[in-house]
């Protein structure tokens, strides 16, 4: 048989080779099993259909029992009020609107919180300790986490972004621009939300600490956001908790690019910041994995 | 540098020298191991002083117990973990200074089953070459060759979570196999599998070596394989080498064979008159029988009989025991190696269990 030669030179070893076979590595475990990609969806799907339809809140108004002894007022009226408290409370109409837009960061946040839980697999399993003894930059291994769970989590947004037209979301103010920002900022969110989580995982052999750990930020991170309801209607010791959490400047930026809703604060300010808090958990990140990967 | 280790290396250096006087090539050496030390959270050693050295193209042996520090120097030398203090220059890098280097030239089949179960036997040797930048065209030939070679080209298009526990061995030696290495870690290559497989898979690892001209370093707590398979074994327990050299001489370094003789006479002492015969080394009463040590059993039974009979005893029984690996291991840990097997394979058994939780 033929022995090509001994010199391996001819390898393209660079800072960044292995990435895309790693991501891609990632990547089947989850388009090739549609089971998984299913599961992962319907979570999303059920608040989506029972939170964001059963919460009528538009019907507190317009229901046939409210009426005030004495003064008969027309439902003309009673609507009009209705519809000025939903959109002074909510920017939007409806609040399934209100709502399937925050279940895009949701389901973002989500992605990335697993991709923690696979870094500590593959320490467990001995697949970590074959990587380190290949030539593969030591970067390129959290970044191939990061990049898998972006792609996960875009594309899992977009799939709950269309259920959700499919379930009537209020689309007069959609535009493919905003659109385009909407899936923009959840890139910038998820990059950062999983730099953060794989760091957290980047010395742990046990995927119960894991698992607490995601549990421990999974409900805080969000309802300490405006995913789920307006943050000005929030007690004021939780704004401050609001205004630094990246789901809520993320979910500021679709609700304004989506629903034209007020925010709150400028678009050029939500971007800002989510940019900032994507370059500073990545770098953190890569080189947190540079340093501690290796015991 | 402790005495045995010292001892070691001044034998080894004495060979190599040989070797470069005589313009000889063939021993060069390839992995060369000074002090080298893994202390875990400041207290625990797991490797504690460890040198020797591994000429080019033989097939070198860790043996040892749980915990021994096998693996760890295994880690330590595929860069995985820095060392404490010491290094080692493998393949003429520097683990510590030049560690990409080394990466680029080593091959490591690592203890776990390390090969991704929703992939196909030929993504994950593909997933391997991409890890050493290999280009695909020469990647692809190389992947079927190595499938073909381990005897898995049929299942090689089926997920490995269909593999069998020797198909799944194959696959990691493929695996390891596909960047070239001129040097190649086994850690436990046949941990958890049934005698049948083993043998096969050794086979498949002979093949191999002489197929792309390696050096194979392993570690192994079966002691037939570590016998029968390694040019030079080097017994390791609490992160110290206690012993090394080839099969056969750590088995002479016990003082040879050891023949039990019975004999009727049973009040006179004997043993002055057996450890007059040639090659005796030691004799020991027990009752009616003696338990004689001596360097070439075969030479020296009959002489003793012959002894024995010429002053009018007579012999009613005789045994020649030739010393095994396992002795050689109890004589040096102070313990036998069986009661650990089970252990460790109940440990991996474990461990997959937990692979299949996951999946």
């Amino acid at each position: 048989m033929a022995r090509s030669s001994k010199g391996n030179s001819h390898l393209n070893t660079g800072m960044t080779h292995g990435l895309w076979s790693l991501t891609n590595r990632e990547l089947k475990k989850w388009y090739k099993a549609p089971f998984i990609l299913l599961m992962s969806l319907v979570q999303p799907i059920i608040w989506l259909a029972l939170f964001g339809k059963a919460m009528n809140f538009g019907a507190l108004f317009s229901g046939s029992s409210f009426n005030i002894p004495g003064l008969n007022i027309p439902k003309e009226v009673l609507n009009s009020i209705s519809q000025q408290i939903m959109e002074s409370t909510f920017g939007t109409r409806d609040y399934f609107s209100f709502l399937a837009v925050g279940m895009l960061s949701f389901i973002a946040l989500f992605t990335a919180m697993f991709s923690g839980m696979s870094i500590v697999w593959d320490r467990r399993l001995g697949f970590l300790s074959k990587l380190l003894s290949t030539p593969l930059a030591r970067g390129v291994i959290p970044m191939a986490k990061v990049f898998s769970s972006v792609i996960r989590g875009l594309a899992q947004s977009g799939i709950v972004f269309l259920i959700a037209v499919l379930l009537g979301l209020d689309l007069s103010h959609i535009t493919f621009l905003g659109v385009l920002g909407t899936f923009a900022a959840l890139f910038l969110m998820i990059l950062g939300l999983s730099s953060l989580f794989i760091m957290l995982a980047i010395r742990s052999t046990s995927w119960e600490s894991q698992m607490a750990i995601m549990n421990l930020l999974n409900l805080p991170l969000l309802f300490a956001s405006n995913a789920l309801f307006p943050a000005k209607f929030m007690p004021s010791w939780l704004q401050p908790v609001v205004s630094v959490n990246p789901i809520s400047y993320a979910t500021d930026i679709a609700r304004q690019l989506l629903l034209g809703s007020p925010g709150m604060a400028s678009l050029a300010f939500d971007f800002a910041y989510l940019v900032a808090f994507a370059a500073l958990l990545c770098t953190l990140g890569t080189y947190m994995s540079w340093r501690f990967l290796t015991k | 540098m402790t005495q045995l280790s010292a001892r070691f290396v001044d034998d080894d250096a004495a060979t190599a020298k040989e070797g470069a006087e005589s313009g000889m090539t063939s021993t060069k050496t390839i992995v060369s191991v000074r002090n080298l030390s893994k202390i875990f959270n400041s207290t625990v050693k797991a490797v504690d002083d460890v040198s020797f050295e591994i000429p080019e193209g033989e097939v070198f042996g860790f043996l040892g117990p749980n915990g021994a520090g096998k693996s760890t120097t295994i880690h330590m030398l595929t860069t995985v973990l820095k060392p404490t203090y010491g290094t080692a220059v493998v393949c003429g890098h520097d683990i510590v200074k030049d560690a990409g280097a080394v990466r680029r030239v080593i091959g490591v089949v690592p203890q776990e089953y390390t090969a991704d179960e929703d992939l196909t036997g030929y993504e994950n040797i593909m997933l391997c070459a991409d890890f050493y930048g290999i280009p695909r065209d020469i990647s692809k030939p190389r992947a079927e060759e190595l499938l073909d070679l381990v005897g898995l080209k049929d299942a090689a298009r089926r997920k490995v979570e269909t593999y069998s526990g020797g198909m799944r061995r194959r696959l990691e030696l493929a695996c390891g196999l596909v960047s070239r290495p001129r040097l190649l870690f086994l850690d436990e290559p046949t941990l958890g599998l049934d005698v049948q497989t083993r043998i096969a898979i050794w086979e498949y690892i002979k093949k191999l070596k002489v197929e792309y001209q390696m050096t194979l370093f392993m570690t192994t707590h079966y002691l037939e394989e570590a016998d029968s398979i390694c040019d030079r074994i080097a017994i390791i327990d609490h992160g110290r080498i206690l012993k090394i050299g080839s099969p056969s001489e750590l088995k002479a370094s016990l003082g040879g064979d050891v023949i039990q003789i019975g004999v009727e006479e049973t009040e006179t002492d004997l043993t002055p008159l057996i450890f007059k015969v040639n090659h005796v080394k030691t004799v020991s009463k027990s009752g009616s029988s003696y338990r004689v040590k001596a360097e070439l059993g075969e030479e020296a039974a009959p002489a003793i009989i012959e002894m024995l009979r010429s002053n009018g005893y007579h012999v009613s029984r005789l045994s020649l025991t030739k010393p095994t690996m396992d002795e050689v291991y109890l004589e040096y840990t102070g313990r036998s190696l069986r009661e650990e097997q089970s252990d460790e394979e109940r440990m991996f058994a474990l461990r997959r269990t937990m692979k299949r939780a996951r999946a």
